[in-house]
């Protein structure tokens, strides 16, 4: 086997091992559906599509993609098992690769529970199925990006609380980069350029594109960048703590 | 007999604190090399180096033949390591860790079961295989830690305290089990029982402030004693030892 894909089988069966997968679908079912009737008004639009589940998924996955990453590391180095892990022969990479890919197959899991929404939408009407293709591919990139930040934020830590609250506050920057109320913050003591930069980051910005039903190269190339660059971070991340 | 583990001249610093300082340590196949030492002295960090948890500020250790820095998976595939508090996933059942390891190891997938039945009879864990670890009595634990260890039947075993918690009757098994493996392999356990030197190893090194003070049979370390003690006379010898480096380490 794959030595990516031993750590990948631990890592996704250990969420079904704890209650945290139950409550974790429970609670991301529940709010999509609370999203797209109550607040996204599925039935009041008069509309055929699933935008008002969607634009609701980056706030979604901001709560709860930091409830599945932060025991990804934290865990390993509180319990002392980092000590084995590390010294299995299994490269570093291949063990944050697999742990990732176990918390994103997770939360692809719960994306796949919201079937029957797209059951219904296109059993009410008719709607643009390539839309709603694009929608969950931006929402499966959202997950992805706050997980990767999620994981190297986990390996900084022992402390899984610690974590979670970080990782909330960083996705909640990364997500919104691109808006005044981040950009403000910014504005006074960085160059423009800079500020330029910062804006470009913006999860939203990207997802709100790919939502449309564009699947742009661009938009793609940020969101899989980005949880590259990010997994290459927490390599050196864990590489540096184990030894200090 | 053939060299396993040779570290050369091993230093790790942590922050402000020198914790090793010029460790080396060559062992042969068919060795035991009972590790001592005072708490702090630095048994683990020397004991992580060796597995390549922590890589040393300067020095290199190769196992088998296999550079750690270099060759780090090769390299790795050599040993089996039980690190301090035998630390395991407390939501596995035993069978699952062990076959998570095994995997990890590269045991081939038909060959799995066979080897954690052949561990589970060597460690006496057969009666709680489809137990959660959590559930586990402490004693358990540590035959969890020592069975994913040795489940690759490796060349090298590194242990931390491997009888540590453990009861007398427990502390008598692993110690009988080290004794007949030590015969072909090349073992490092670190203890604070110094009758355990006596009783299961060929070799005992001592380290004080994070240099080998001593290195010789157990006999040559309870013979440094002088005839005038007749009692707990490795004892004596240990603290003559370790008393003053620790002095000077405060």
């Amino acid at each position: 086997m794959n030595p990516w894909r031993v750590i990948f089988r631990r890592e996704f069966r250990a969420y079904f091992s704890t209650p945290l997968a139950a409550v974790f679908l429970v609670v991301f079912l529940f709010m999509a559906g609370v999203f797209s009737f109550s607040m996204g008004g599925l039935f009041e639009r008069g509309q055929a599509d699933m935008r008002s589940f969607f634009q609701f998924v980056p706030w979604l996955f901001l709560f709860l993609a930091p409830a599945l990453s932060m025991r990804l590391w934290a865990e390993e180095r509180r319990l002392g098992t980092i000590e084995i892990l590390t010294t299995l022969p299994i490269s570093l990479w291949d063990t944050v690769v697999g742990k990732f890919l176990a918390a994103w197959s997770f939360s692809l899991v719960a994306l796949a529970l919201t079937v029957p929404l797209w059951i219904t939408v296109s059993w009410l009407g008719d709607p643009d199925q390539g839309v709603i293709a694009a929608g969950y591919i931006a929402s499966a990139m959202v997950a992805g990006i706050f997980l990767a930040i999620g994981g190297f934020v986990s390996a900084l830590t022992k402390n899984q609380v610690i974590a979670f609250v970080v990782t909330i506050v960083a996705c909640f920057l990364v997500l919104l980069s691109g808006f005044p109320l981040v950009l403000n913050f910014f504005r006074g003591w960085v160059s423009p350029a800079a500020v330029d930069a910062i804006a470009s980051v913006s999860v939203l910005t990207h997802f709100n594109s790919l939502m449309r039903g564009v699947v742009e190269f661009r938009d793609v190339v940020y969101f899989v960048s980005g949880i590259f660059a990010l997994m290459v971070a927490t390599t050196f991340v864990v590489d540096w703590r184990k030894s200090a | 007999m053939r060299e396993l583990i040779s570290a050369n001249n091993l230093h790790k610093s942590f922050a402000e604190l020198r914790a090793v300082n010029g460790v080396s340590l060559r062992v042969n196949a068919g060795e035991v090399v009972g590790f001592l030492g005072p708490n702090g002295a630095g048994k683990t960090t020397t004991m992580r180096m060796l597995t390549g948890f922590h890589d040393p500020s300067s020095g290199s250790v190769s196992l088998n033949g296999f550079s750690l820095a270099d060759d780090p998976i090769p390299a790795r595939q050599t040993f089996g390591y039980l690190p301090e508090g035998a630390p395991a996933y407390p939501d596995m059942t035993v069978r699952e860790y062990l076959q998570f390891i095994a995997s990890a190891r590269g045991i081939a997938r038909r060959e799995i079961a066979s080897k954690i039945d052949d561990v589970a009879g060597r460690v006496r864990l057969r009666g709680v295989l489809d137990q959660v670890i959590e559930t586990l009595s402490k004693g358990f634990k540590r035959r969890v830690g020592i069975a994913q260890a040795i489940i690759h039947d490796p060349p090298i075993l590194i242990m931390d305290e491997p009888t540590d918690g453990l009861d007398p009757n427990q502390k008598h098994e692993v110690r009988e089990l080290i004794r007949t493996m030590g015969s072909t392999k090349a073992i490092v356990l670190s203890t604070h029982i110094l009758e355990e030197v006596e009783a299961v190893c060929t070799r005992a090194v001592v380290i004080a402030a994070g240099r080998i003070v001593f290195d010789g049979t157990p006999e040559e370390f309870e013979s440094k004693a002088p005839a005038s003690i007749t009692r707990n006379r490795m004892d004596y010898v240990f603290r003559q030892l370790t008393a003053p480096a620790a002095e000077v380490a405060l």
